[in-house]
């Protein structure tokens, strides 16, 4: 008697425990299979289907300093320190370059830097935090206050970040500062909060020249990729292999 | 500012403060390996600077940090490097080595001065007796057992300390030479340069404060200490030299990129601190000076004068290294076309007078714990000196 007892309770247990496994399997395929197209466009969980990067194009910046304007009043850049900013290049008949970015191009370039000799060769290179791929300041940030966000934009954690300046001295292109008054390192976000919504960011928005674009480098029918596949471009300083992601058309070879 | 510099590089970030750093790190693993020599190789000839190494290390150790606070933007949050340190960086490790560093120090010294400890304890009375009893961590018997346990912890805290001083200034080396972005600072070989010119400041100023000290009390010098401290800063200071030389050799041999731009530095905005004084008064004189009273029998008086006068060109000689490093790397435009500048000011918050006080302080400290227990007792100045005069 107490063996068919047994019998019964054990078939009980296995039933009960295989339905409750099916269940869970066939529950978690309905609740997991199918996240990646339920979430909302705008919603955090979708923010690794972006990479951001920027095109700069060299041949159609008029150094009008707009942007550098922009990005100032957008940010609320310090004086004397630049997220973004415009050089100046000018080769003379004697082939000597000569380069300038008065106060960083915010109020354009008034007069001609070289007045007395015959300009052969000129153009503008607008410059801004190159968000890295293999970013050395990333890299040397001891408390961890500067990330890459999973949306490829390199940032700072203003809360964290402790102003040691080793960041500063880490990027090869003199994108960051120390902001005294955050008494943090401070540098150009991609105006997160702005391409996270969506929006270009203020200094695309002010170019009156299309010569800069931000867009999603992941997304196959960009128009960053397609311009990327069209035009022929150059990276700032490609042996440190920071891998930036500003890419440069028409960049000069005396621009460094 | 010379040629053009990037806009944000109109502000040398890393200011005096962050010169001082590594020089007060320096005298730490200096004046630490000095009294290691006696402790863990038995350089008996160093026996009567051997405590006084010792606790000037601490001094200066206790120091170290202070510019670094000064100087970050927002010290409140220093701790997080300890919380939450991120291991890709080099600075990263600097709480822990700093902290391990310290902890050995201080170990060291309280198991050496353990029976002075107790000689306080026990000939004191009230308030102070239960100062050296809680010091004394109650531990307040002292047999030849004891002293023997003592005397083997010193030994093999300093055995330890030996790596470790070598891993916190050496590591300060590769905080600069690791930086790719700067031509002037990175360099594989930056690590052992700021390791041989961190022990020539340390012997530079045991032999500086060792004299000094003596003079001002009219007290006499174990010459014989003094000769062998000359003898090692003599050897040190030429290996630092050579592989500072070295450095910059392979790079004007190599004719790279960036030699373009360092050979304006060196011959422009450093032609003064790094040429002249660095290289051709502190460097060189101090050689000469060395070579003289290492090599040449001559009266005690000259010699020491000459020993002396090394001491303080090499302690200037390291300050200069330092700075040339720490702001002559900074100067360079990362442009590649042009050159910044900096002036510390007076007053100001990272100006020179709150360097100058920093770097007192530790001083004042030794000064302070002369006091409670002197370094140089009369018999230990005697002790080896067949021939003193």
């Amino acid at each position: 008697m107490s063996e068919k007892h047994d019998m019964a309770t054990r078939r009980r247990f296995l039933q009960f425990a295989l339905f409750n496994t099916a269940g869970l399997c066939v529950g978690s395929l309905v609740a997991f299979g199918s996240s990646d197209d339920s979430a909302s466009p705008s919603g955090p969980d979708d923010l690794s289907r972006f990479d951001w990067g920027f095109i700069v194009d060299t041949t159609r910046c008029i150094g009008c300093g707009s942007c550098v304007r922009a990005c100032k009043i957008e940010n609320d850049v310090p004086d004397g320190y630049f997220r973004t900013w415009v050089e100046r290049y000018e080769i003379d008949e004697e082939e000597k370059v000569h380069v300038d970015s008065p106060n960083g191009s915010l109020e354009s370039f008034r007069q001609d830097y070289v007045r007395s000799k015959h300009i052969v060769k000129a153009f503008f290179v607008p410059k801004l935090c190159n968000h890295c791929r293999n970013s050395a300041c990333t890299q040397v940030c001891p408390v961890g206050a500067t990330f890459h966000s999973p949306d490829g934009v390199v940032l700072i954690d203003r809360e964290h970040c402790i102003g040691c300046g080793y960041c500063v001295q880490a990027c090869p292109y003199g994108c960051r500062y120390i902001s005294h008054s955050l008494g943090t390192a401070d540098k150009c976000t991609l105006c997160y909060h702005r391409i996270h919504r969506r929006l270009e960011t203020a200094c695309v928005m002010a170019c009156p020249r299309d010569a800069r674009i931000c867009g999603n480098l992941k997304d196959p029918r960009s128009r960053i990729r397609r311009l990327l596949h069209e035009r022929r471009y150059s990276l700032l300083k490609p042996e440190l292999s920071t891998n930036p992601k500003c890419y440069y058309i028409g960049l000069d070879l005396e621009v460094k | 500012m010379e040629g053009f510099v990037l806009p944000n590089e109109t502000h040398v970030t890393w200011t005096v403060m962050i010169v001082l750093y590594p020089y007060i790190t320096g005298l730490v693993a200096g004046a630490f390996i000095v009294s290691s020599l006696y402790h863990v190789f038995g350089l008996e000839q160093l026996r009567p600077i051997a405590r006084f190494s010792l606790v000037s290390a601490f001094a200066f150790l206790l120091f170290a940090t202070v510019p670094l606070l000064n100087h970050l933007g927002s010290p409140e949050r220093a701790f997080n490097i300890m919380i939450t340190p991120h291991f890709t960086s080099a600075m990263s490790g600097f709480g822990f080595v700093y902290a391990a560093y310290g902890i050995i120090v201080l170990l060291e010294i309280w198991f050496h001065y353990r029976a002075d400890f107790i000689a306080r304890y026990e000939s004191s009375r009230g308030l102070v007796k239960s100062i050296f009893r809680i010091i004394l961590l109650g531990s307040t018997v002292r047999t030849e057992a004891t002293d023997r346990v003592d005397h083997k912890l010193v030994k093999v805290l300093a055995g330890i300390g030996i790596p470790v001083a070598c891993i916190l200034h050496g590591y300060v080396g590769f905080l600069f030479g690791s930086i790719k972005a700067n031509p002037w600072w990175s360099t594989p070989l930056m690590f052992i340069i700021f390791l041989f010119s961190a022990i020539v400041s340390g012997v530079s100023v045991l032999i500086f404060l060792y004299q000094f000290v003596h003079w001002l009390r009219r007290a006499k010098i174990n010459q014989v200490t003094l000769d062998t401290m000359a003898r090692f800063l003599w050897g040190f200071m030429i290996v630092a030299v050579v592989l500072e030389l070295m450095d910059v050799l392979s790079i004007a041999y190599e004719q790279t990129e960036e030699w373009a731009i360092l050979k304006e530095l060196i011959t422009g905005k450093l032609w003064y601190t790094y040429v002249i004084c660095q290289l051709l008064i502190c460097s060189l004189g101090p050689f000469v000076f060395l070579s003289i009273t290492t090599l040449i029998r001559l009266p005690r008086r000259w010699s020491n004068g000459l020993i002396f006068l090394s001491a303080v060109l090499l302690l200037t000689q390291v300050l200069l290294m330092r700075w040339n490093v720490v702001i002559g790397g900074q100067l360079i435009s990362k442009s590649y076309r042009g050159f910044t500048e900096y002036l510390p000011g007076v007053f100001a918050k990272e100006g020179l007078i709150a360097a100058a006080t920093i770097f007192i302080i530790p001083f004042v400290l030794l000064w302070a714990f002369d006091k409670i227990f002197p370094f140089f007792t009369p018999d230990e100045s005697q002790e080896g000196t067949p021939d003193a005069v």
